[in-house]
């Protein structure tokens, strides 16, 4: 059956401009990031990546996304709740709220978080007092991944358990079940998808980070240098083949968190096809 | 388990949903709250489950719910011992039919929670008296309507509730089905003797379903009362113009007669501006005028479907157009077609002075 505007034709030409372009701006860094990787055989490859700075890279990049995830899970699913359950005023400007780490450039949070918590920054200095010191160490890129990713799992949740309304939860609760039973065993369930799909979308973000992580981290090699840090910093070396390793683990790590996803969209769909 | 209510009412932040009421349901009863949309039914059972709070009482009396002899009002929904029937069921979608009745037992606390094995025979008791026990490991999304809304009722009587309540219970379902589902809730009621309140927009369904009638409007209570004596002595206007069908005569009385264009009606009321109420089965069809009746009118359609044939009238005097139902002899008598031109008399009339007053019924020639 034919459509408007389904000329075969413009069908061509569609198609055409849509896989050109995939290819063009998607496809072909992805080939190249590989190829500069193992310019030089699998040999140097798998040296430059383990080498010792690159490996503590790795680490730490890792450690970071486990620490951010909990942390961005505990706040969205809270955040979602008191959302799209409680009337209060002020409930529409925190909705809106929740988007600033969107709008503000990583940059700007990576400064504004130096500014607070560096050596001379407001609290900064009575920490210092205390020998505690967030930036330029772990914590500091910690706290600024989690600033950069927290929105991710409100966002997948707030328009679901909109959507889904509270009926259920209110059943519950007339059938004599505690406020904790109603979140595990109704709410969560109901969710789940979503906050797996919001998990996925933080490690994404967490692992990428670049800018808000690089003006905290002072990127001291072996000790805060994160993955897309040491990116750089090997090319700036002159370093490519080194780069581009880092930089393909890197993709590698996407590749597989876009596989988890579609992975889950395609259980998800066959669950609905099912029920 | 009776039910009272003491000034019990409700603000949405500015917006009133429901004036101070008192309410007293006795134990057993089968009530049923009816109103249109916007009446603050749901708002009032929504209070009595606990799922809303009341407003604080502003005057000397405090807002006071009552199970029994045990005060409830400041008791937490889960455990004032209701069973909630939603309007849509509110099913737990990711559980099977059979986890969903069994939820109320299963959270139950450790001590007084029962074995697995008497848990599951429970289930199974319910799921046989709502005749679903071969649906047991279905999941929502696969039942009918109707089946969902027994699902429902089977997991709300699982804990043993006090007093059921039930939210529009058929709202959505079909006519057959609902009929259907009526008797049976009907039948089940009379079967387990619970105190039950239900909410409906259906005044068929509250008249024949429920052993006392709330007649709800505009968050007020207009009328308490037995189906009965609601539909043969209603309060006022409106719990008369909400039970059933309704037709108006609008005139000017003068000397006991009321005119109104070129329609007459011999009345025993003074003089000045008058509308008379008809319900359909209170008007006859002649193809004579009578000496103190002369209400000429038009037959526009004619369905003689069901134990009645239901005639629409039109006539110039008349803003809105009138019905009628008429058996089925003096359907075929009168010879009834579209076009015929006939005459109304009224066997009865009824006016209301005020939405305070006290009913008037009148007869007539």
């Amino acid at each position: 059956m034919q459509r408007i505007g389904d000329s075969p034709g413009v069908r061509r030409l569609l198609i055409v401009a849509a896989l050109v372009l995939t290819a063009v701006f998607l496809l072909l860094p992805l080939v190249a990031i590989f190829a500069q990787a193992f310019a030089k055989g699998l040999g140097v490859f798998w040296a430059s990546v383990t080498e010792a700075h690159t490996l503590h890279a790795i680490f730490l990049t890792l450690a970071v996304a486990l620490l951010t995830i909990p942390i961005c899970l505990v706040f969205g699913v809270a955040l979602a709740w008191l959302i799209t359950r409680f009337t209060f005023p002020g409930r529409r400007l925190l909705q809106t709220l929740i988007d600033i780490p969107f709008a503000v450039s990583p940059v700007v949070a990576g400064l504004i978080y130096l500014l607070l918590y560096g050596r001379n920054g407001w609290l900064g200095s009575w920490l210092s007092a205390h020998d505690i010191q967030l930036m330029f160490a772990w914590p500091g890129i910690l706290m600024v991944t989690v600033f950069v990713t927290c929105p991710f799992v409100a966002r997948e949740l707030i328009p679901l358990m909109q959507a889904q309304g509270s009926r259920e939860e209110e059943a519950a609760v007339t059938l004599g079940a505690g406020g904790f039973a109603v979140f595990r065993r109704i709410t969560l369930p109901n969710i789940r998808w979503a906050l797996l799909y919001g998990v996925i979308l933080t490690n994404a973000r967490a692992v990428g980070e670049f800018g808000a992580v690089s003006v905290v981290s002072g990127a001291i090699r072996g000790q805060t240098n994160t993955l897309p840090l040491n990116v750089q910093q090997l090319y700036q070396d002159y370093n490519t083949v080194g780069a581009f390793s880092s930089a393909a683990l890197l993709a590698l790590i996407a590749l597989f968190t876009l596989a988890a996803k579609a992975g889950l969209e395609w259980r998800a769909s066959r669950r609905e096809t099912h029920a | 388990m009776s039910i009272r209510l003491d000034n019990i009412g409700k603000h949405f932040g500015p917006t009133r949903a429901l004036e101070p009421v008192n309410l007293d349901i006795h134990e057993g009863e089968l009530v049923g709250l009816l109103g249109p949309s916007g009446s603050g039914k749901t708002t009032l059972l929504r209070i009595i489950a606990g799922l809303e709070t009341p407003d604080r009482s502003g005057t000397h009396t405090p807002a006071r719910i009552l199970f029994g002899q045990r005060d409830v009002t400041h008791v937490h929904v889960r455990d004032r011992r209701i069973g909630f029937v939603f309007q849509h069921y509110a099913l737990f979608r990711h559980m099977s039919v059979y986890d969903n009745v069994a939820f109320g037992l299963s959270v139950m606390p450790r001590r007084s929670r029962p074995s697995r094995s008497d848990i599951r025979a429970r289930v199974f008791r319910l799921l046989e008296m709502v005749k679903l026990e071969h649906l047991a490991d279905r999941y929502p999304a696969q039942l009918s309507g109707g089946q969902q809304q027994r699902v429902s009722l089977a997991r709300a009587l699982a804990v043993e509730p006090d007093v059921l309540l039930l939210d529009e219970p058929f709202g959505a379902l079909d006519a057959k089905v609902r009929q259907e589902l009526r008797r049976w809730l009907r039948h089940l009621h009379e079967e387990l003797n619970f105190t039950s309140v239900f909410v409906t927009h259906d005044q068929e369904e509250a008249l024949e379903l429920s052993d006392r009638v709330v007649v709800m409007s505009d968050g007020k209570i207009e009328q308490i009362d037995t189906p009965e004596t609601l539909y043969r002595a209603p309060q006022n206007r409106f719990v008369f113009e909400f039970l059933g069908d309704v037709n108006h005569l609008e005139g000017d009385v003068h000397g006991g007669v009321l005119t109104c264009g070129d329609a007459r009606l011999a009345v025993d009321l003074p003089d000045g501006r008058e509308e008379l109420l008809l319900r359909p089965h209170e008007v006859r069809l002649a193809e004579q005028p009578q000496a103190d009746c002369h209400l000429p009118v038009t037959v526009t359609a004619v369905s003689p479907v069901g134990a009645e044939v239901r005639v629409e009238l039109e006539a110039d005097w008349l803003a809105k157009p009138w019905l009628a139902s008429v058996r089925h002899a003096d359907f075929e008598q009168l010879n009834l077609h579209r076009g015929r031109r006939l005459f109304a008399h009224p066997r009865q009339w009824h006016r209301f002075a005020d939405a305070a007053s006290a009913p008037a019924p009148s007869h007539a020639a």
